[in-house]
């Protein structure tokens, strides 16, 4: 690259890429192409809807799943109380737990926004909306009287029994009742609430009339083992290239095939900042690629492999 | 394949004919694409290739995903659940997009091997790579207002991507409200600007001549037709 001559033919050539084109032409209609392009991509866009349509799941719902899985829901549940759920131990922009991040090196991203939508899994998910219910169990009180120590107690021996029980089915909870506190009514009451549906419309709307959030309601799911459950038989989660699947055989963002990559192989796949790493990769390759005119070796591929000569052969031929 | 010598082209008066800030920018708007560059009758001789439809193809899937998507958006999020009609037109939505990406993706490598930023091009490039970047979000955001399982699950895990870019607090894949406004209003947008451009920077500079093309070149040379017999051989 550094040959003089090399340098000024390739400047000769680029200046013949500058210049308006005032070699031979070929007759062209540019309206007449978008209307053809118009035709066969309307046909193709509506043969391959009325041929394979749009899958559409219904959701799952708080209730579905306390109905199907009132185990999982119950534990998930205690896990709130206790505070050693996911999304309690998530860090921003949900809590401030210690520790709880995606770093690499000094550079901690995540913290950057602070808490901006707080969530108290224990208030939120369970406490509060217990409390809109008409009679609400005279338990809830003893947990609002408690101390942290004291409910921390409580929830976590409860969660530990259940984890033991066999089934961990509540009924099967192994009694030790002064050991639980309040925390196995609290848990069923809301087992109940959510049997009947009331709990999907507090945790969405909390209390008001109008909704567009969701976020409590997704991140209390997703502490179950439930709604991974479903996503896993339905090759949805990230070590399966969740991220460029649909349910069922559709396709999904396949696009996202290399952002989706990165999660299957090392160092990233067992990273615990493999989120920040992936993300960070994908945005160096993304301006790698946008900047490719001015980075030495990535400009230059087109000429050391040269795709070109089978894309203008006809020009070549001719020369 | 007929060629033909390249016409004497239209210019637009020389910018002291202009008084006033309105004219000046006129002029330098039409110098810089004048009619038969924005429209065109004819293209030099080396575009024939069928890699140069796969363009044309993406801005005509935007087209479909443009007015199946406002059908959409008019019905509200949730109609295409209850209606067969509404049902067909989320599908067109979906294969729409699949074909825009397929389409885009092509151009965009196509592109690449050509080494098409040449000659003062580079906005080109980068824009049609923001078109591309930028498409990838809004059809993200699209994923997340199925209302459905899928759009569940996309945000669940989607927001650790996000969160770990330090993001996710305001750019919230749970909060539908915050997302549909992404979807239709915002990203859209920002789609339609940087296709249009990046359309208007390709009639602008035109099509990227070939990465061996000299002056020397039959095709360059005034008075020779080179498709007769004598410059094909």
């Amino acid at each position: 690259m550094n040959n003089p001559r090399l340098r000024a033919t390739r400047a000769d050539k680029d200046g013949l890429a500058r210049r308006p084109w005032r070699g031979t032409v070929r007759e062209y209609d540019l309206f007449k192409e978008l209307t053809v392009a118009l035709v066969v991509m309307g046909i193709l866009t509506l043969g391959l809807s009325a041929i394979f349509g749009s899958p559409d799941e219904a959701s799952v719902t708080l209730k579905s799943w306390a109905n199907a899985a009132p185990a999982d829901f119950v534990a998930t549940a205690t896990a709130e109380l206790a505070g050693s759920s996911e999304t309690a131990g998530y860090g921003p922009p949900y809590n401030n737990t210690p520790d709880a991040t995606q770093t690499l090196g000094p550079l901690d991203l995540q913290s950057l926004s602070g808490v901006q939508l707080p969530i108290d899994t224990a208030n939120d998910l369970v406490i509060d909306p217990l409390s809109t219910l008409n009679a609400p169990p005279p338990e809830l009180a003893d947990w609002v009287k408690a101390s942290d120590a004291q409910r921390t107690g409580w929830s976590t021996a409860y969660s530990d029994a259940l984890a033991k029980a066999t089934d961990n089915d509540p009924a099967n909870v192994a009694a030790d009742a002064g050991a639980y506190g309040p925390v196995p009514v609290l848990t069923d009451s809301l087992l109940t609430m959510a049997k009947q549906g009331a709990l999907d419309g507090v945790l969405a709307a909390k209390g008001d009339f109008y909704n567009f959030d969701y976020t409590l309601g997704t991140l209390f799911l997703g502490d179950g083992a439930y709604f991974g459950d479903l996503a896993t038989a339905q090759h949805l989660t990230g070590d399966q290239w969740g991220m460029m699947n649909e349910t069922g055989n559709t396709p999904g963002q396949s696009w996202l095939w290399l952002f989706s990559f990165w999660y299957q192989v090392e160092p990233f796949a067992s990273a615990p900042n493999a989120d920040l790493l992936v993300v960070l990769l994908m945005l160096l390759l993304s301006v790698a690629l946008t900047l490719a005119p001015f980075i030495p070796g990535l400009r230059d591929i087109p000429r050391w492999i040269p795709v070109h000569r089978l894309i203008w052969r006809d020009y070549y031929r001719r020369r | 394949m007929s060629l033909r010598e390249n016409p004497p082209r239209e210019h637009a008066p020389e910018e002291d004919e202009y008084h006033t800030w309105t004219g000046k920018a006129r002029g330098a708007l039409l110098r810089r694409l004048p009619a038969d560059k924005l429209l065109p009758e004819d293209q030099p001789s080396y575009v024939a290739s069928w890699i140069y439809v796969f363009g044309m193809g993406a801005i005509v899937s935007l087209v479909f995903i443009l007015a199946s998507g406002v059908i959409l958006g008019l019905n509200g999020p949730a109609w295409y659940h209850l209606s067969d009609l509404g049902h067909f037109v989320n599908s067109v939505h979906l294969w729409s997009v699949e074909l825009f990406f397929m389409t885009m993706v092509v151009h965009l490598w196509g592109k690449y091997w050509m080494a098409a930023w040449r000659g003062g091009r580079t906005l080109t490039w980068i824009t049609g790579m923001g078109a591309f970047l930028v498409s990838i979000v809004t059809a993200f955001t699209g994923y997340l207002l199925q209302t459905n399982f899928d759009s569940q699950w996309i945000a669940f895990e989607g927001k650790d991507a996000l969160n770990s870019a330090g993001i996710g607090a305001w750019f919230n894949v749970a909060n539908l409200g915050q997302i549909f406004m992404f979807h239709i209003i915002l990203l859209p947008l920002a789609v339609g600007a940087v296709v249009a451009l990046h359309v208007l920077l390709v009639r602008m500079h035109g099509v990227v001549p070939p990465l061996e093309a000299a002056e020397s070149d039959a095709q360059l040379q005034t008075g020779v037709r080179p498709d007769s017999e004598e410059a094909g051989r």
